[in-house]
C-alpha cells in the first residue's frame, strides 16, 4: 500500500471501508484514530448545545440584572407611573395589580386542577379520563391570545367595561391544564402500596387520596403549581383586553387594573428612555417575585417527609 | 345465635338467613369460593376455615392463588379492576361482601410483601388507623401508639425517636412498624402476605417471634413462599396448587404425613 493511498483513506470514515479495515494493523489504528475523532466531535457538539441552553437564561439573567438593577430603586416599588414625559416615578400599581390578578387566578386556577388533576389520576374510568385527558392537552395549547379573546368575549363585553376580574379570569383559565397534568402525574407517581396500606386500615378512597397520596405527592403538586403561576405571571396577551391597563391605582376587582407584563409591554414601545430603563426593572422584579415564590413554596413543602421511590 | 367475639359491641350487619350458629373456634370460612381476573378463573371453588386465635398458612408455587385468596379475605382484590370473586367467605357468620367495605378493613387487617409506612413519622403512621377511625381521644391517642409498637416489639428501639420519618428506620424496623400499624386499630385478623419476603433472617425472625405472641390478640393468615417458615409458625397450613386448595390440615400432620401425593412433591422440594 502506498502513502497517497493511506491518506485517501484516512479522509474517510471508516465505516465505508470495512474490509480494508480489517487488513493491518496500520489501519486499525487508523480506525481507532477516526473513532476518537467523532467521540470528540460527538461530545463537543452535545457539550456546545447544552452550554447554548443554560447561556441563553444567564444573558437574560444577565441583562435584567444589569439595566433593571440600574434603574430599580425604592420609588420603583412606592410610587405610581410619573405622568408621560416626566422622569422618575414607579410601578407600586402595577406590582400591585400583578398580584391582584395572580391571586384571583391562583383561587380559580388551583382548586380546579388540583382537583381535577386528583380525579384523572384516582378515580377515572377509561374514556371520560381520556376525553377530560386529552381535552387538557388542547386547552394547554390554546395560545393565550386566543384565551384572551374568550374571556373578552364572555366577561369585558357582556359588562361593557375591562377589569381586573376579567382578567384574573383569563390568567387561571390558563392555569388549569398545567395543574392539572402535573397534579396528576405527581400522584400517579406514589406507590400503590401507599394506597393500599390505607385502605387496608379501614379507610375510605377520599380519604385515602386526601391523608396519604395528596401528602406524599405534595411536593410536585406545588412544584407543578409554582411553574403555571411563574408561566401566567408573564402573561402579557390575555392581559392587554381584558385588564388592560391603568396608570392609577385600581381599587376592587371591578376596574381596569395595571399589571406587570403589561407595563412592560407598554413601556419597551415607547419612546423615552427613562421608560425603557423601568421596562427592564420591572422585568427584573417579576423575575424576583416568581423566583421568590418558588422557593418560598418549596420551603414550605421541604419540611415533610416526600415518600421513597420503590 | 350471636357470638360474643369481642368485648366491645359493634352494629351487626348480618346477612339475612345466617340462623346456624356459628362456632367460636373458626373465625372466617370461604366456601365455594371462585375467583376471575376478568376472563380467566384464578381460584376454583376454595373450602377453607381459618381457626380462631391460631396462625394459618397458605403455602404453594407463584402463582398458585394464595395471595389471590388472602385479598379476598378483605376484599383487596377490588382495587383490580375487573376482578370478581364468585362463593362464600364469612367472618363470624357475617357474609364478607355483604359488610361495609371499610368496615371489614378495619376488623381484617393487612401486612404487605414489602413494608409500606406512610410517608409521615413513626407516630403518625400508628396513630394514623386510629384517627382514621375515629378511635382517638387525644389523651389515649399516644397510650396507643406505644401499646401498638410494643406489641409489635418496636417500642424499645424508636421510644426516642418518634417523630423521625418512618424512613429512617431499617427494612426489618418498618415491617415492625407496618405491623404496628396494623395492630392498632385492634383487627380481629391479620393478613400477611408474604411479610419476610423483603427481610434478613434476623429480621425474619424477629417478626416470626411477633407473630407467635400476636395469637392472644387475633387470628392470622400468612402467605409464605417459605415452607420453613411455615413449619415454625403455623398452627394450620393450607397448600395451594394452580387455583385450587390441594391440602389444609394442621402443619404437622401437612409437613410429616400430607394426604395428598402433590402436597408430599412440594414440601419435599420435589418441584416449585
Amino acid at each position: 500500500m502506498t502513502k497517497s493511498e493511506q491518506s485517501i483513506l484516512s479522509t474517510l470514515p471508516c465505516s465505508l471501508s470495512p474490509v480494508t479495515c480489517n487488513l493491518s494493523p496500520a489501519l486499525m489504528s487508523l480506525r481507532s484514530v477516526w473513532r476518537k475523532f467523532a467521540n470528540v466531535v460527538m461530545l463537543s457538539l452535545t457539550g456546545v448545545c447544552a452550554l447554548f441552553t443554560v447561556s441563553v437564561l444567564f444573558v437574560i439573567l444577565g441583562y435584567l440584572v444589569y439595566y433593571g438593577g440600574k434603574s430599580l430603586n425604592w420609588a420603583f416599588f412606592t410610587q405610581l407611573p410619573a405622568p408621560v414625559g416626566e422622569p422618575g416615578g414607579g410601578m407600586a400599581n402595577a406590582i400591585v395589580g400583578s398580584g391582584k390578578l395572580l391571586l384571583l387566578a391562583s383561587i380559580i386556577g388551583i382548586p380546579i386542577g388540583l382537583l381535577g388533576g386528583i380525579y384523572l389520576a384516582e378515580f377515572g374510568g377509561r374514556t371520560f379520563s381520556f376525553l377530560v385527558r386529552y381535552t387538557t392537552d388542547l386547552l394547554n395549547g390554546v395560545p393565550s391570545i386566543v384565551i384572551g379573546i374568550f374571556a373578552y368575549t364572555n366577561i369585558v363585553l357582556p359588562m361593557n367595561h375591562f377589569s381586573t376580574f376579567a382578567g384574573g379570569m383569563a390568567l387561571g383559565v390558563m392555569m388549569i391544564p398545567i395543574a392539572v397534568r402535573t397534579t396528576e402525574e405527581s400522584l400517579r407517581a406514589v406507590p400503590l402500596m401507599l394506597r393500599e396500606g390505607a385502605l387496608a386500615l379501614g379507610t375510605s378512597k377520599w380519604k385515602t387520596v386526601a391523608t396519604v397520596v395528596v401528602p406524599a405527592a405534595m411536593r410536585g403538586i406545588v412544584t407543578g403549581i409554582m411553574l403555571t403561576l411563574a408561566r401566567v405571571a408573564g402573561e402579557t396577551a390575555p392581559l392587554l383586553f381584558t385588564a388592560l391597563g391603568n396608570r392609577f391605582w385600581s381599587p376592587g376587582w371591578n376596574q381596569p387594573i395595571a399589571s406587570l407584563p403589561v407595563m412592560i409591554y407598554e413601556y419597551a414601545l415607547s419612546a423615552y428612555d427613562d421608560w425603557h430603563r423601568q421596562a427592564w426593572a420591572a422585568g427584573l422584579v417579576l423575575l424576583g417575585f416568581v423566583l421568590l415564590a418558588n422557593i418560598g413554596a418549596r420551603l414550605v413543602v421541604s419540611r415533610g417527609i416526600s415518600f421513597r421511590r420503590a | 345465635m350471636a357470638m360474643k367475639t369481642s368485648e366491645e359491641s359493634r352494629p351487626t350487619e348480618r346477612a339475612a338467613g345466617a340462623v346456624t350458629p356459628w362456632p367460636a373456634d373458626i373465625k372466617m370460612r370461604a366456601a365455594g369460593l371462585d375467583f376471575y381476573y376478568g376472563g380467566k378463573q384464578a381460584l376454583h371453588s376454595i373450602a377453607l376455615q381459618v381457626p380462631t386465635g391460631r396462625i394459618t398458612a397458605l403455602i404453594g408455587p407463584s402463582g398458585c392463588g394464595k395471595t389471590t385468596f388472602l385479598r379476598i379475605l378483605n376484599r383487596m382484590y377490588e382495587t383490580v379492576p375487573q376482578a370478581r370473586p364468585d362463593g362464600e367467605v364469612l367472618l363470624d357468620g357475617e357474609d364478607i361482601f355483604a359488610l361495609d367495605v371499610v368496615n371489614l378493613r378495619r376488623r381484617v387487617g393487612m401486612v404487605f410483601q414489602k413494608p409500606n409506612p406512610f410517608p409521615k413519622s413513626i407516630f403518625d403512621n400508628i396513630a394514623y388507623g386510629l384517627r382514621i377511625n375515629g378511635m382517638a381521644g387525644k389523651g389515649s391517642l399516644s397510650e396507643a401508639v406505644e401499646k401498638s409498637l410494643k406489641r409489635a416489639a418496636l417500642w424499645e428501639e424508636v421510644k426516642d425517636q418518634l417523630h423521625k420519618s418512618a424512613y429512617a428506620l431499617s427494612g426489618g424496623q418498618q415491617q415492625r412498624l407496618c405491623i404496628a400499624r396494623a395492630l392498632a386499630v385492634e383487627p380481629e385478623v391479620l393478613l400477611l402476605d408474604e411479610p419476610c419476603s423483603a427481610l434478613d433472617p434476623i429480621a425474619t425472625a424477629k417478626i416470626e417471634e411477633l407473630l407467635f405472641n400476636l395469637k392472644d390478640i387475633c387470628t392470622m393468615v400468612i402467605v409464605t413462599h417459605n415452607m420453613q417458615q411455615a413449619a415454625r409458625t403455623a398452627d394450620y397450613t393450607g397448600f395451594f396448587l394452580m387455583g385450587r386448595l390441594i391440602e389444609f390440615n394442621k402443619t404437622a400432620i401437612i409437613f410429616k404425613t400430607p394426604a395428598r401425593k402433590e402436597t408430599e412433591d412440594y414440601i419435599t422440594g420435589r418441584f416449585g
